[in-house]
């Protein structure tokens, strides 16, 4: 509830947020949305010393679709995701997928960029940019480099970030076939106990919650490119997935789970 | 002027509540306070080995760090924290210090305190304090203090606080049970619940060190309580001890305790002369306030072939948690006379036996022991009607009291008396709204064509206990206080009314129903009368708010208070017509002479001439001042009936409540827009033990899911649109008519809920499931049922 003491600075650009990341090292941390940081130092599981206020860089709060991508600033807020008109034509499962994060307030605070640095496998718009081929964009003292949304996530909460890293873009493909999203949960503001995003008629297909990171379900994308039916290819979605045990549910049951909810999205996205 | 009482009138209170006007405790700051900070224990048991202040005191802004032993020494108190409701002679009640000493018997028990000049402070501090602990094995569950293999605490020999039996006539007991055509047994599971109102608990302890007395500030539902049991534990003379409840955010019975940090507050602020403070965080809560629940109820019901009850046998082991707390043994014994519920049941029996565990103390959550009880014996109709092969509208039919037919004054098996009732119109009623045989119509529908979403539809008919309490019926069950409410209400010079009510709102909409009884009892305006309460200097008598009690006593006291001070107006009404006071009529307000309506008076025309008493009849004294102490002769015994709808997902398990109706008796309404608000929040809470919360403790005695990411309270996004209806069956108790509506909703509808899992369920055979029926408990259930391996245990 009380957090351990912290220094806060408000970056006024992405370059000055960089080279404070530099400065402070491991003792810093970015600060975008709050929503997964702030609650984890109140608790105390998060103890950075220096927190670094990327909140108000504006000029990373954008969506802009172009030569068949969408491009979208790291600190643009789910909630505009949710609301976004350009989302609507180019890619309306990352819409979609943002309408079902937590809950209003959450998707008021809460970023793209903090959502995927953060790497929860329990979140839902890192599976959405993994099944959608997404390639994310990351700016360090030697400038920019593309990272494949499919090398991004390395392990519970770790990314493949370098500390002095900082988020800048998600790109994603527009247009393609077919989409859904399931996410299955016992409160509407919760996170997934497992979900799974359907991209491009079953061409990528991300699993919620079913291992250390977001995982794509390779053995189901297989079957279907080999011609299985929906029911066929959603019989292998557990396939290579290690998930975690909770009072929610045990690995077995998120196995199943994992099955029910890719034939559901594989029927719904056609 | 039309009736106030009866009409939804707008809650006065709100306006100030919703635009941050209202001052909670947090709200409440004095120069020169101090944080406390709370080191808890991380271990369910062990004996505390040695503890290193030595890094805290360091910090800065750190004042002091004290042990339990060394509070002890300080001589802060003279007796542990109370329990007020030793249930038998030989209850054992091990003692309960604010800090522990020597040994820890629950998870965040507190083992040190911490004074520091901030909140952040504090925090910080807690965690420089090294604790060093030899952990000792827990018993984590009641089966397990059952087992007894495991002792809670390890000067006592034994886990078993208790045994107390309500059996009255066993031979008849025994009868009904060997004449039985049918014998019902089911065992269900109480799961521990967190009650978690809006605003956490928190204390502010404001001394005067030249004064000598003492103001403290509770998020409490018994300022009156805590007074008493305040001088009571730390010796400080009750005359020098004010206790606020300012604004406070709901409770739940949660916050109907005396806590440690109330005391250590009281004594600490009391012994360093400066202001000592604390609010409780959401995760620590799971260890500082104490939890609901927690029983393992074992139910058989002897019949005869049609169904129709001969005999109901109860057993219950309750777990107690580390501790007895005010009324910890208690919270059974108020169930137990319910496990009848609304039938007539010639023979009766229930034991229960308490266990102490190592486990965050229970006490009482809302509804108290009567959710327990309606629980097992709706579930068990249910079982009952599978077993002779009828509905479960018609086995409640079969055997509702009376027939279902109205009813006054019953004497049920379990020697209570019931005010009234009146059944069957409720059970008819809700059955309507939910177009019942519509359900079953589509059920049917479902489960012919194989479709994986089933419905369920579950009822409930509940009776509970409320109106707590006559004082003799307390007295009688070892309860250490009177039930009785005390009002006074008061006519100012200028006409307005003060209403002084012993009853302690902490949402409930108390200044409006107390203001609508006023206005018309005395033909005022509601929005003439103001209500003072939860402060011990302006409302210095009265017992506090838990057990639906509010209105069928307090309520009932002011409704009393306000009629002699009509009487007394009248008296002086009578002294300015030059009439005799049997000849001056009361209307609307006004007094007049019978026969000559034309010249009157109206009642708040009378305060100034009261109080200015130039011209007063001889021998009335100054002033519209009456108070009233009123003790009711009996319980009031509110009832309903709830249905409510369930689509099950056979493929994940997800249940779904789709619908819910409600029809509740209360008797009598104040105000139908509060009961209304009331039966909403009430359902919300038992469906949530129905499908949502539970305490989740490991076996080391842990509880993994303290944070409200966990602990799935349910939002308006899981609940369907509760359509409600009531009837009215005046109470006999009182002279208002009125019943009590807070507990209402809770003990209908865990059972109704699971009631309808059950029936959505049970084409596979199964007849009962566990609380809450998660979507993995429901999966589970399944793959057993059609004997596939892949579930694993429930
Ligand atoms: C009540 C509640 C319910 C929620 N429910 C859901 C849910 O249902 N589904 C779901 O997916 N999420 C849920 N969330 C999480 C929410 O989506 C978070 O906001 C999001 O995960 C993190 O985004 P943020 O901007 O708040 O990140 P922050 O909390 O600010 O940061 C998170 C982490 O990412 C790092 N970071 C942030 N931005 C960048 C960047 N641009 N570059 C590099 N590193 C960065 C931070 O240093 C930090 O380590 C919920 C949160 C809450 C509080």
């Amino acid at each position: 509830m009380i957090p351990a003491p912290v220094e806060y600075t408000r970056a006024g650009s992405a370059e000055e947020a960089i080279s404070l990341l530099t400065e402070h090292g491991d003792e810093a941390k970015l600060l975008a949305g709050g929503h997964s940081l702030l609650p984890m130092m109140k608790l105390r599981l998060a103890t950075p010393a220096q927190l670094i206020d990327v909140g108000r860089l504006d000029e990373l709060r954008y969506i802009n679709a172009d030569n068949g991508e969408v491009a979208i600033g790291a600190l643009t807020r789910h909630t505009e995701l949710e609301h976004s008109d350009v989302l609507a034509d180019a890619c309306p499962l990352l819409k979609h997928v943002a309408s079902l994060v937590g809950d209003p307030s959450v998707r008021h605070r809460g970023t793209l960029g903090g959502t995927l640095a953060h790497a929860d496998p329990a979140s839902d718009l890192p599976a959405a940019v993994l099944a959608l081929g997404g390639t994310l964009v990351a700016q360090g003292p030697n400038g920019r480099r593309e990272i494949a949304a499919t090398d991004f996530f390395a392990s519970y909460f770790e990314s493949v970030l370098a500390a002095d890293e900082l988020l800048v873009e998600v790109r994603v493909p527009s247009g393609g076939g077919g989409w859904n999203y399931q996410k299955f949960n016992r409160r509407a503001q919760d996170w997934a106990i497992v979900g799974v995003a359907v991209a491009d008629g079953g061409k990528g297909i991300a699993l919620v919650n079913m291992g250390a990171t977001p995982l794509r379900a390779t053995a189901v994308e297989a079957a279907l490119a080999g011609g299985a039916s929906a029911a066929e290819a959603a019989a292998v979605a557990a396939e290579g997935t290690s998930p975690v045990e909770d009072g929610n549910a045990d690995a077995t049951y998120r196995k199943h789970l994992a099955r029910v909810l890719t034939e559901r999205a594989l029927n719904a996205a056609g | 002027m039309t009736a106030v009482m009866g009409t939804p009138m707008l809650r006065k209170e709100d306006g100030k509540l919703l635009t941050g006007e209202g001052k909670f405790v947090d709200d409440i700051h004095v120069p020169g306070e101090l944080w406390m900070g709370m080191v808890r224990s991380p271990h369910a048991k062990a004996t505390i080995t040695s503890i290193d202040a030595s890094g805290a005191l360091a910090m800065p802004g750190v004042q002091a760090v004290h042990t339990g032993p060394d509070l002890a020494d300080m001589g802060l108190w003279i007796a542990p924290l109370p329990c007020a409701w030793p249930v038998t002679p030989d209850m054992l009640n091990p003692p309960h210090f604010p800090v522990a000493s020597g040994e820890v018997h629950h998870v965040g028990e507190i083992v040190a305190v911490v004074l520091a000049d901030s909140r952040y402070g504090a925090a910080d501090a807690i965690d420089e304090v090294v604790v060093h602990y030899d952990s000792l094995p827990a018993a984590a569950s009641v089966a397990e203090a059952r087992d007894g293999d495991v002792l809670a605490h390890s000067d006592l020999d034994t886990n078993k606080a208790y045994h107390w039996p309500l059996v009255p006539d066993p031979d008849a007991l025994d009868a009904a049970f060997a004449g039985a055509d049918v014998v019902v047994a089911a065992d269900f599971v109480q799961q521990r619940l967190i009650p978690t109102a809006m605003e956490p608990r928190g204390v502010l302890a404001v001394p005067s060190p030249h004064g000598g007395d003492i103001t403290l500030y509770s998020a409490t539902q018994v300022p009156h309580i805590l007074k008493v049991m305040a001088a009571a534990t730390t010796g400080i003379p009750e005359n020098q001890i004010r206790i606020i409840a300012p604004a406070v955010g709901g409770g739940f019975g949660a916050k109907l305790n005396i806590n440690p940090d109330e005391i250590l507050a009281l004594t600490l602020a009391n012994k360093l002369g400066r202001a000592v403070r604390w609010t409780e965080s959401r995760s620590e809560a799971a260890g500082s306030t104490h939890q609901g629940r927690g029983q393992l109820q074992h139910i058989e019901l002897a019949a005869d072939s049609n169904g129709k009850l001969q005999g109901v046998r109860v057993h219950v082991d309750a777990d107690m948690g580390a501790y007895m707390m005010l009324i910890t043994p208690g919270v059974p014994l108020l169930g137990s006379f319910l496990y009848t519920g609304v039938y007539d049941v010639p023979a009766f029996g229930f034991t229960c036996d308490g266990y102490f565990t190592n486990m965050t103390p229970t006490d009482a959550y809302r509804g108290a022991g009567r959710p327990e009880a309606s629980y097992a014996i709706e579930r068990a109709m249910d079982l009952l009607a599978l077993e002779v092969g009828v509905g479960p509208d018609e086995i409640r039919r079969r055997n509702y009291i009376n027939g279902g037919e109205a009813f006054e004054n019953h004497e049920a098996a379990s020697t209570l008396v019931f005010d009234s009732g009146h059944y069957g119109p409720s059970l008819d009623r809700a059955l309507e709204m939910a177009d019942y045989e519509g359900l079953r119509a589509e059920q049917s529908r479902r489960r012919e064509a194989g479709d994986k979403v089933q419905l369920g539809i579950g009822m409930c008919t509940y009776v509970e206990i409320c109106g707590l309490a006559p004082s003799r019926a307390l007295g009688g069950l070892g309860y250490g206080a009177g039930g009785w409410e005390h009002a006074t209400v008061r006519m100012l010079p200028t006409g307005k009314v003060e209403v002084v009510s012993g009853s302690t709102p902490h949402g409930q909409g108390h200044e409006t129903a107390w203001s609508q009884i006023i206005a018309d009892k005395m033909g005022v305006s509601p929005h003439d009368v103001t209500v003072l309460h939860s402060d011990t200097a302006m409302s210095p008598l009265g017992l506090d708010t838990y057990g639906s009690r509010s209105l069928a006593v307090g309520g009932v006291a002011i409704a009393m208070a306000a009629d002699k001070v009509v009487e007394k107006a009248r008296l002086i009404a009578a002294h300015q017509f030059e009439a005799a006071p049997e000849d001056v009529q009361f209307e609307n307000g006004s007094f007049s002479v019978a026969g000559s309506p034309s010249s009157s008076v109206h009642i708040q025309e009378l305060g100034f001439a009261a109080f200015a008493a130039h011209d007063l009849p001889d021998g009335i004294e100054p002033n519209l001042q009456e108070q009233v102490s009123f003790d009711p002769p009996n319980f009031a015994f509110p009832f309903g009936t709830h249905v409510a709808v369930v689509e099950v997902d056979e493929d994940t398990g997800g249940v779904k409540l789709t619908g819910y109706f409600a029809v509740d008796d209360c008797g009598n309404q104040v105000n139908p827009l509060i009961v209304e608000g009331q039966v909403h929040g009430g359902i919300v809470q038992g469906a949530a033990q129905a499908l949502f919360e539970e305490a989740a403790y490991d076996d080391e005695g842990n509880i993994t899911n303290p944070s409200l990411m966990d602990y799935l309270v349910p939002s308006t996004m899981e609940m369907p649109s509760m359509k409600l209806d009531s009837t009215t069956t005046p109470s006999t108790t009182n002279p208002l008519g009125v019943k009590g509506v807070g507990e209402a909703g809770t003990i209908g509808s865990a059972a109704a809920v699971i009631n309808a899992v059950c029936d959505a369920l049970s084409p596979h055979g199964i007849s009962d499931l566990e609380m809450p029926a998660s979507p993995q408990r429901v999966w589970n259930a399944i793959n057993r049922a059609s004997g596939n391996g892949e579930g694993g245990a429930s």
